[in-house]
């Protein structure tokens, strides 16, 4: 076999993906083969690069060129001028939006200058259904070393010393998590993995398995062994098919290579994975809720303790793991618990995945060491809030955490820091706010949500929050009063202090926080009767100004139900008893005739 | 492929992909590598230009000694052709021209291995505009 010259990775996540990025390979591939280039080009598809905002990505090895947006049609372009004749295809370079100059290296760039991948150390490296790329990454070596140099117990101090959180959102000590897994005395144990990722917004975990599927399987291996357990299972939602797939394949392949199954590595460990699925409810992401829906039973909670790692799936000893966290493992058992509570703040060691979505200029995923600020990930590699808006909010741990304001933008992110700011770090979504987001509809549209995937099984959690939501629901519909708001936060107190498990504990955090910080909003609702983002259909009407109006008609063709009435070159009404406040007047108005009351 | 039975079976399986990763692996650290330039517009790709990369890539691979080979566009010296940029780590960039079999193997013995200059470069006759 010849030698490489190149390599073109090419992303295949499913955000990628969607924007045809499978068919940019093939394309990629085809052109190749034709141009009889194949001994010297490799294309691989890889995992998930984390910059979804401009994807497909393409990136170019070993000069390390960043292609965005690559269409599928591009590919000859790629092959031609920049593999062939070594020129870079510059309109496919990113640009950066502050200064607009073309950034050919990804080293370069705002978005990945920041970031220290530890759990995302080989999506977009490494081509996620070939076994071989992860062990020449190190893969299956914290395995080996487990098993032929660590007793169980020194797997546990091991992960016990780094200071291993757990990334799904409770921020519990994985180490000891082990440990009480260990201890508790039964034939049967079983490792889960819980990959139901049901924030919304949040894909971290989706990323890793479609990116880097043998790290989770080695993982689990891992913790097998150091809790006494040979059984592995891996809960994951049916809606991610492509991380399934690949998943599955890797898991063939570690069996084909002897690395699960029966005598790992020469020793009498024996360690299988079987996969579960689930049919997306958000509260399986719960253990007990969890372990019921794989036992078969519904997907509701029960009271803990007893905890799963004492009596979990079919009341055997479970230890629940999410997806990132188990990610984390194989390199600390490579590098060591030192190097990795070094990085990060002394009580929250090492990095955090987030998924950055709403108004930001760089949707995407990023990893950076934990006690990174706001300010750093949103604006330095979040590109800073689109259009130039203003900052309001993000929005941080999912449905579960609450709202953080400008005045928070300079704290350090960890589980504590966080919990202190009337948040939580929750699996890591983070939804950025601007200006035109009215606070009072952002805690309703995740009322709707938990009212939604609540389970029903307690009462505060199932009518708590649905009067939540129709207190809510009055106040965006203008109808709102002074004693709703306290109203609101006294039964939000009481859900949060008599539901029965974390969903219900934690779902009127969104109400609670964005009272707390924006009061003045809440009032201009109840007693103004105004929404200033102008969300609240209710509680807004446009009007046209008649000195500029010069009668062009523009907005009367385009008023879907005939609101507005005026002759040519004469100065338009708008009949607020027909409207229904859709902007389409709004929007095509050319001369700033139409405002918003 | 047989199974995996131990650290060894695993490290055997990671260095027969070595050479293949590592032009990933090398990229995330460029500057601290040999660069290594191959001028490769017509005018070089004509003089033999693709046969002298190769060489450099099977040559230093042999030699185990990591360096980042790209390929790049017309430097200018069209006279000179086939001509490689060559970046040591903390030093100026040294254009050399005329590189064929003979003097490509010169290069890796004096200039890569030994740091001793070899005839043949040609003098930097321009500024770059820096970014």
């Amino acid at each position: 076999m010849g030698k490489f010259k190149m390599h073109l990775l090419v992303c295949g996540g499913t955000g990628c993906h969607a924007s045809e990025s499978e068919k940019l390979l093939k394309n990629l591939q085809e052109i190749v083969t034709t141009k009889e280039l194949q001994n010297e080009v490799q294309v691989i598809a890889t995992g998930c690069f984390g910059f979804c905002e401009k994807g497909p990505i393409v990136k170019v090895m070993p000069d390390n060129t960043f292609y965005t947006e690559v269409k599928p049609t591009d590919a000859e372009e790629i092959i031609n001028e920049h593999v062939i004749k070594g020129r870079k295809v510059a309109r496919l370079l990113y640009t950066d939006p502050e200064n607009k100059a073309q950034i050919a290296d990804s080293k370069h760039m705002g978005f990945y200058k920041k970031q220290l991948r530890i759990a995302l150390r080989n999506c977009g490296f490494i081509d996620p259904e070939n076994i071989d790329e992860y062990i020449s990454r190190d893969g299956y070596e914290a395995l080996a070393k487990c098993l032929t140099e660590y007793s169980p117990q020194d797997t546990i101090d091991v992960i016990k010393k780094s200071g291993l959180r757990g990334r799904g959102g409770g921020g519990f000590p994985t180490g000891m998590k082990w440990e009480i897994t260990s201890k508790s005395k039964s034939d049967i144990k079983y490792v889960v993995c819980n990959a139901d990722e049901g924030d919304p917004g949040a894909f971290m975990d989706r990323s890793i398995l479609e990116g880097d599927p043998h790290t989770i399987i080695e993982a689990m291996a891992i913790c097998g062994y150091s809790i006494g357990s040979s059984n592995g299972l891996v809960y994951i939602r049916a809606e991610y098919p492509l991380a399934i797939n690949r998943l599955q394949t890797a898991i063939n392949q570690a069996r084909e290579y002897g690395l699960l199954g029966k005598n790992i590595f020469g020793t009498n460990f024996n360690f299988d994975i079987e996969l579960r699925y689930g049919a997306g409810a958000f509260v399986c992401g719960e253990e007990t809720a969890l372990i019921h829906s794989m036992e078969g039973n519904r997907g509701e909670p029960t009271l803990k303790p007893p905890f799963p790692s004492v009596s979990g799936y079919f009341k055997q000893p479970t230890n629940v793991n999410n997806v990132e966290t188990l990610a984390n493992i194989p390199v600390i058992i490579n590098k060591g618990a030192d190097w990795f509570n070094k990085i990060g703040t002394p009580k929250s060691p090492g990095t955090k995945v987030f998924a950055l979505a709403g108004k930001i200029n760089n949707v995407g995923l990023i990893e950076v060491p934990m006690g990174t600020t706001l300010r750093e990930v949103i604006y330095e590699i979040g590109g800073g809030i689109k259009d130039g808006k203003k900052f309001k909010a993000v929005q941080t741990g999912g449905p579960s955490g609450g709202c953080l304001t400008n005045k928070h933008l300079e704290t350090p992110i960890d589980f504590d820091t966080l919990i202190a700011a009337g948040s939580m770090m929750g699996s890591g979504g983070m939804i950025v706010m601007d200006e035109d987001d009215c606070m009072v509809s952002v805690a309703k549209f995740y009322l709707d949500f938990t009212v939604e995937e609540s389970c029903g099984k307690c009462a505060p959690c199932r009518i708590g929050n649905k009067r939540l939501h129709e207190i809510l629901d009055k106040i965006t519909n203008g109808n709102g009063t002074v004693e709703d708001i306290d109203n609101l936060r006294n039964l939000a107190i009481v859900i949060k202090d008599t539901a029965l498990c974390g969903l219900g504990q934690t779902s009127p955090n969104p109400v609670l926080s964005t009272i707390d910080n924006f009061h003045d909003e809440y009032m201009q609702h109840v007693i103004d009767k105004k929404c200033i983002a102008g969300q609240c259909k209710s509680l807004m009407k446009y009007e046209i100004i008649a000195e500029n109006c010069i009668g062009c008609t523009a907005c009367a063709r385009n008023c879907p139900v005939n609101a507005i009435a005026g002759e040519r070159k004469a100065v338009h009404t708008i009949d607020q008893a027909i409207c229904i406040k859709c902007g389409a007047c709004y929007e095509k108005c050319k001369f700033n005739a139409i405002v918003i009351k | 492929m047989s199974t995996v039975k131990s650290l060894a079976d695993l490290r055997k399986i990671k260095d027969n992909l070595q050479s293949k990763m590592d032009l990933r692996e090398k990229s995330n650290s460029p500057d601290s590598l040999i660069q290594i330039k191959v001028a490769m517009a017509t005018c070089g790709i004509a003089s033999g230009a693709k046969q002298i990369m190769e060489y450099f890539i099977d040559e230093l691979d042999k030699r185990k000694i990591r360096a980042v080979i790209t390929q790049t566009g017309c430097m200018g010296y069209c006279f000179a052709e086939p001509t490689l940029e060559i970046t040591k780590p903390g030093q100026e960039p040294i254009v050399f021209g005329y590189v064929d079999q003979k003097k490509a193997s010169e290069i890796i013995e004096k200039y890569i291995i030994n740091d001793e200059l070899v005839e043949g470069i040609i003098p930097k006759n321009y500024e770059t505009i820096k970014k």
